[in-house]
């Protein structure tokens, strides 16, 4: 039986990010005057009662992201965990993710976590320089970060990452260059850096249509993108996907599993799945969601099967961010030639038997997988 | 009542010539002509009030919509004069008022003894209206000046009415008032058509002699053809012949305008009306020639015949390849009703398969390409607009040139490029303007004149080649739209002209290359390039854009290589969006073309070559 991932949304912020566009909502805006407790009270129980219509293949990695899966209490979290145990079994040493906030972390809360079984934790720290992370309508003060990576080593997380974002407005390539080596001077194990993206109808979109900030351009982005590849590798942090770098061993087995398009199950509003070439995903609000579970009517709110085309399209699209590349098996004479232009401008390289993007080459790697598929 | 019912009016072929009037409206678009013709309608009671229609004599949308006149209509009108109370036959010709269509013009003039010199009198008359005057004079025909749209809070009849004067050499009173929106004034103007104009002479008994000044197709029908019979007699039976081509066509109806196509018992000395025999295609059935009958033919044509000469050139080819056949069969339609368009298939590297087309002017390429795009729903790029270049080559051979880009290299003695006489009507404020804008268009002054105070004539003669850039934008916005613009073919004459070329990667593009005069290669060559730096999108490698006449580069700009062209997250929900994004992207990819190895999007070629409607038209085409 092929191994299952679970993807649990939790779809609740204290405050909304201004560049942000998830499927997070908070308190106030699904109940007028609400607190976090009286909103998120029965989200729990519908997340285990989806739980039920899932297959039931043994699980290697659950990962709890949102929204702020930190903001909910360990033994609310670790009652999904328990509920998976029960209904599908969990590997030797499979992988538990919590995504976390730094400012809503304390030694006392994550040592629960570590007690209903999380063993890998990823904190927003986004940037480590203040006007950026004004920029951003981020809050924490960059010193906690530090602080929740230590905590989070002492209470036992064997695997600990940071999430960065570059290309914020008004950021510089110092800036940026501050914010890696910030990051990694703590006791981490992994990054994730994502180039900002201006989502339509957030706060930053609407700052930057009315000219009061101005995203940086391609050239700025490719920059910071490069250094830092650079800084991560000459840290011994490899990159294993485009956005992507750790330490040997340390990759992250659920984000692995969605490149490699295994099975995975998203439970929680506006969660996506993936079962053998058959995607679906929830309706998008919390309210409808619980509706529909506590009725007993199923979740999903759409579906789509693959067909021969789109699943090989996917697979180009995924495997060619990752390290190992696209093995020669996968690519037709066609693919070969017109990936020879490429290879002599510098943006691939051969490998074994498998072809890579190199640094300058992943920037532009969606540029490459339209080639390819057209 | 000074309307007679068509049934008791003098019946066609039965009319005296001494009963009849031919006249036609000299008017500028927006003078109000179609609204006067509308009026005289309805007031001759030829349309009924329940019938009628604004803009009734124009057939076609793009008539409608653009308020011009592209081709001629013939509508006979009795009518009782108001002054001596005889019954007479009104014939009002309704002309082109283009100046790509002077000749068409000329034609329509030459069918008549008169013409209504119709001024919107809060406007004053504009270039192509003097243009036509002067054809009008130059043809002996009795001119009626008329101030129209009276109605108007800021009509300025006095001033306008002193300007006529002085230009047709009447007294101001003379010009009449009228407003075509009210009615005032129109019985008035009709008495004074029958009193003013001479009636039509010919000889009845002479060979039948009738000059076609316009030729339509209609699909259920195949040509129409409009002629004014001018000696002898046309009937039913007759079998008749062109005399250009002394082809013999069947008669298969014969009859007049009154609005609608009304069959006759024939045609007579002076009188207007349309044939029909079966012919398809406009070009058996030209306008100018003269229509005789088989049996008993002229020896003597009318004169003023001449083929049409295709003057602006530009190729045009679908958005999408795959509308080359659609393109070449609404070309084929078209042509049926349009003698002067003229086209022949070519191929370009960039823009795939189309035709280069050959137009009488700027108008006419507008209209044709918009009746193109219309009527058989084509998306089109076109090139920009060229004229015919005689070029000779070192060795003495001659080369004509229609298509810049195939202008020969090197090695060429004298290049000839053909020339216009312009005149242009504005108010005196703007002489310097306008003087400075024809100077940097190669201009000649030839002369000025003032026609009142304020107004004032400008003589230039100009290389059609700075016309059909464009100069009427740049005429009209420099002059806040006041001043009009007439031009009349002058020969042609050597120009220091040199081809430039466009180059990607090295390579020529063939839609970007230009005749130009060398002193404005340099200008040309730094605003394309740089015009396509902005508009074609970063590749894989560093692109090199270039202008070079010959192998000399005086122009060059650089596409920097792309750094950044990838979506930083993709997990879950991701993958389905970005795949989707990648869905259409594929769709996308269909409409880049590559020149060498360079990917450049239909609307980097768009955009460069046309104008900004263009540009929108696209834009509105992709919504």
């Amino acid at each position: 039986m092929a191994d299952l991932s679970f993807y649990v949304h939790i779809p609740y912020c204290i405050k909304r990010c201004g560049y942000c566009d998830f499927n997070t909502y908070t308190p106030s805006e699904l109940q007028d005057g609400a607190t976090l407790e009286i909103v998120s009270a029965d989200y729990i129980d519908a997340v285990v009662q989806e739980l039920k219509s899932a297959p039931k293949d043994p699980v290697s990695t659950i990962f709890f992201g949102g929204g702020t899966p930190s903001l909910l209490p360990a033994k609310d979290l670790g009652r999904v965990i328990s509920a998976i145990r029960e209904h599908n079994g969990l590997r030797d040493g499979a992988e538990i993710t919590l995504e976390a906030n730094p400012d809503s972390v304390t030694p006392e809360k994550l040592a629960d976590y570590i007690s209903v079984g999380f063993n890998r934790i990823s904190f927003g720290a986004q940037s480590f320089v203040p006007h950026v992370l004004a920029t951003l309508d981020r809050t924490h003060n960059p010193d906690n970060v530090k602080k929740a990576v230590d905590a989070a080593r002492a209470a036992g997380f064997s695997s600990i990452s940071v999430d960065l974002i570059y290309g914020t407005p008004g950021e510089s390539l110092d800036d940026w260059r501050i914010t890696v080596e910030s990051a990694l001077a703590l006791d981490i194990d992994h990054i994730s850096a994502y180039a900002l993206i201006v989502e339509t109808g957030t706060k930053l979109a609407a700052q930057i249509n009315r000219g009061e900030i101005a995203m940086p351009d391609d050239d700025a982005m490719a920059d910071m993108y490069l250094l830092v590849d650079s800084l991560c590798e000459a840290h011994g942090m490899s990159w294993y996907e485009l956005s992507n770098w750790s330490k040997p061993g340390h990759e992250c087995k659920h984000n692995v599993a969605y490149w490699h398009n295994a099975n995975w199950w998203g439970l929680g509003p506006g969660a996506h799945s993936h079962m053998n070439g058959k995607r679906f995903w929830n309706v998008k609000h919390p309210s409808a969601y619980k509706t529909r579970v506590f009725a007993g009517e199923t979740p999903i709110h759409e579906s789509e099967v693959l067909t021969a085309e789109q699943i090989q399209d996917e697979k180009i699209m995924l495997s060619i961010r990752m390290r190992e590349g696209i093995s020669f098996e996968e690519l037709a004479p066609h693919h070969l030639e017109r990936l020879a232009i490429y290879k002599e401008n510098g943006y691939v390289s051969l490998h074994g038997d498998s072809v890579t993007l190199t640094p300058v080459g992943r920037l532009i790697a969606d540029r490459i997988v339209r080639e390819l598929v057209m | 009542m000074p309307a007679i019912s068509l049934d008791k009016a003098p019946q066609p072929a039965a009319t005296k010539p001494e009963q009849i009037r031919n006249f036609c409206i000299i008017a500028h678009i927006d003078h109000g002509k179609s609204t006067l013709a509308d009026r005289m309608l309805g007031i001759t009671e030829v349309v009924e009030a329940r019938n009628m229609r604004a803009q009734y004599l124009d057939r076609m949308d793009i008539e409608r919509e653009r308020g011009i006149t592209i081709k001629s209509q013939a509508v006979r009108l009795p009518w009782r004069s108001g002054i001596d109370g005889q019954e007479y036959i009104l014939n009002m010709i309704d002309t082109p008022g283009h100046v790509d269509f002077t000749y068409e013009v000329s034609r329509s003039l030459a069918a008549c003894e008169g013409a209504v010199l119709l001024v919107d009198c809060a406007q004053g008359i504009e270039a192509q209206t003097l243009a036509n005057l002067y054809l009008a004079m130059e043809n002996n025909l009795t001119i009626i000046p008329v101030l129209n749209k009276i109605d108007l809070p800021n009509a300025q009849p006095e001033k306008f009415a002193a300007e006529l004067a002085k230009l047709i050499g009447c007294e101001p009173e003379d010009c009449l008032r009228v407003s075509g929106k009210t009615g005032e004034g129109v019985a008035e103007l009709l008495d004074q058509i029958v009193s003013q104009i001479p009636a039509p002479v010919g000889d009845a008994n002479a060979p039948a002699r009738a000059l076609i000044f316009d030729s339509v197709y209609d699909s259920y029908r195949g040509v129409v053809t409009y002629v004014r019979v001018v000696d002898g007699h046309l009937s039913p039976r007759d079998q008749i012949q062109m005399f250009s081509t002394g082809v013999r066509h069947e008669m298969l109806e014969v009859g007049v305008i009154s609005p609608e196509p009304l069959p006759s018992k024939g045609l007579g000395v002076g009188e207007v009306g349309y044939l029909i025999t079966g012919v398809k295609d406009v070009r058996q059935s030209r306008v100018g020639d003269t229509v005789t009958t088989y049996n008993n033919p002229t020896k003597s044509p009318l004169s003023g015949y001449k083929d049409p000469k295709p003057m602006v050139f530009s190729g045009l080819y679908p958005l999408d390849g795959a509308d080359y056949p659609a393109l070449r069969e609404a070309l084929d339609k078209l042509q049926l009703n349009d003698a002067a368009l003229v086209y022949e298939p070519e191929s370009s590297a960039a823009l795939g398969f189309g035709f280069r087309c050959g137009f009488l002017g700027l108008l006419h390429m507008e209209i044709v390409r918009e009746r193109l795009e219309r009527e058989s729903k084509l998306n089109l790029i076109s090139t920009a607009p060229n004229v015919v270049y005689q070029v000779t080559l070192d060795d003495g051979k001659e080369v004509r040139v229609t298509n810049p880009s195939e202008f020969p290299d090197g090695k060429i003695a004298i290049v000839r490029e053909p020339i216009v006489k312009a005149t242009i009507l504005a108010p005196s404020e703007f002489i310097g303007t306008i003087m400075e804008l024809c100077q940097e268009r190669r201009g000649l002054l030839l002369g000025m004149d003032y026609l009142s105070e304020d107004r004032v004539e400008i003589r230039y003669t100009l290389p059609l080649a700075e016309i059909v850039f464009d100069f009427f934008d740049q005429l009209k916005s420099r002059t806040r739209g006041y001043a009009s613009l007439d031009y009349e073919e002058k020969g042609d004459e050597e120009g220091n002209l040199v081809k430039v070329d466009i180059l990607l990667q090295g390579e020529a593009v063939d839609a970007f290359s230009a005749v130009v005069h060398r002193d404005k290669a340099y200008a040309y060559g730094v605003m394309m390039t740089s015009k396509l730096r902005e508009l074609i999108p970063r590749q894989q490698f560093e692109v090199p854009i270039q202008a070079a006449i010959g192998a000399r580069i005086i122009a060059r700009e650089n596409i920097r290589a792309i750094r950044k062209d990838v979506l930083a997250k993709c997990y879950g929900g991701d993958i389905s969006r970005k795949r989707k994004l990648l869905e259409k992207q594929k769709e996308g990819k269909k409409r880049m073309k590559m020149v060498g190895r360079v990917e450049v999007p239909q609307e980097a070629f768009v955009a460069a070559l046309a104008t900004d409607a263009d540009i929108e038209k696209v834009k509105a085409a992709r919504k």
